[in-house]
């Protein structure tokens, strides 16, 4: 067996903001209809979570789901545990119209903490990031400048954002350039 | 800046979250029809000045096709809807209606 190692392998920058790569993340997309019952319930009796609603996350435990479009929930589990869920999923889920694929190699994850993660993220991404207009818990699938991107809010100063492994160096750079010590903007 | 608001997942994505696909509710002729209708299907279309009806692809985002319907003159939108569709639904045709009177595009008013 070849050992798995994430894009980056956990590289971090310390500036106006901790960025940081964190490593290797069990990431499964499910692909149906998220308005139909089964899909709900092979939901709940795998991950243990209710189905998310427009941008939600819902979590329980180790997992969450996160609704990515009407037929798209991306859910995170531990890395290893990554090809169980799927293989849970595809069973119950064998007379649905259904797609459930085991994606952790393809993406890279960071994480962001320190007050000032707000205006890190609007320097790249065209997202209000009003406290009041984007709030904890919503799932915002957008651009960070060429990259397309996924991210949310886990608290006030944490955030967590994923994107094609491919692209992961590009945002690492990016994400680090824009937190640079002295490039505080204070707008938020 | 166009601001459009996703019919499927609800953002209000500016531009650079979006692709522009051109016409929408085009009529679409394949093989065996005749080759004036193909020829229109592949080649023709409407560039008013005011009322419209565009694709757009919300490409940085959920990934959903979606219409527009706006002003090309003053850039105002007159609303959203899902690609579901072979016609704008009448709610947004009224709103167009109570903004443009005698508007009209195509067989559409
Ligand atoms: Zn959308």
């Amino acid at each position: 067996m070849s050992n798995a190692v994430s894009a980056l392998q956990g590289s971090t920058y310390d500036g106006v903001v901790r960025v940081e790569e964190i490593g290797l993340q069990g990431m499964i997309t499910l692909r149906a209809d998220l308005g139909e019952k089964p899909i709900a319930t092979a939901l709940k009796s795998v991950c243990g979570t209710k189905m998310p609603g427009q941008r939600g996350i819902e979590s329980k435990g180790d997992i969450s789901a996160l609704w990515m479009s009407p037929d798209e929930l991306m859910l995170l589990c531990p890395y290893d545990a990554a090809n169980d869920v799927a293989a849970k999923l595809t069973t119950k889920l064998a007379k649905t119209h259904a797609l459930v694929v085991n994606v952790s190699d393809a993406r890279a994850s960071f994480r962001l903490q320190g007050a000032g993660l707000r205006e890190v993220i609007a320097k790249l991404a065209p997202v209000d990031m009003a406290p009041d207009q984007f709030g904890i818990g919503e799932v915002r699938r957008t651009r960070f400048a060429q990259a397309a991107a996924a991210f949310w809010l886990t608290d006030d100063e944490t955030a967590q954002i994923f994107c094609f492994r491919s692209v992961a160096p590009y945002m690492f750079n990016l994400l680090s350039t824009v937190s640079r010590p002295g490039t505080e903007v204070g707008y938020f | 800046m166009l601001t459009l608001q996703c019919p499927y997942c609800g953002v209000m994505a500016e531009e650079t979250e979006l692709h522009a696909g051109g016409e929408a509710h085009l009529t679409r002729y394949g093989p065996g029809s005749e080759d004036q209708d193909f020829e229109s299907y592949l080649f023709k279309r409407e560039n008013p000045k005011g009322v419209h009806f565009e694709r757009w692809r919300h490409v940085n985002g959920c990934g959903k096709w979606f219409h527009a319907a706006r002003c090309t003159v003053t850039l105002e939108v007159f609303g959203t809807y899902p690609a579901q569709t072979t016609e704008p639904p009448q709610d947004i045709k009224d709103t167009i209606t109570a903004k443009r009177p005698g508007w009209s595009l195509r067989n559409l008013t």
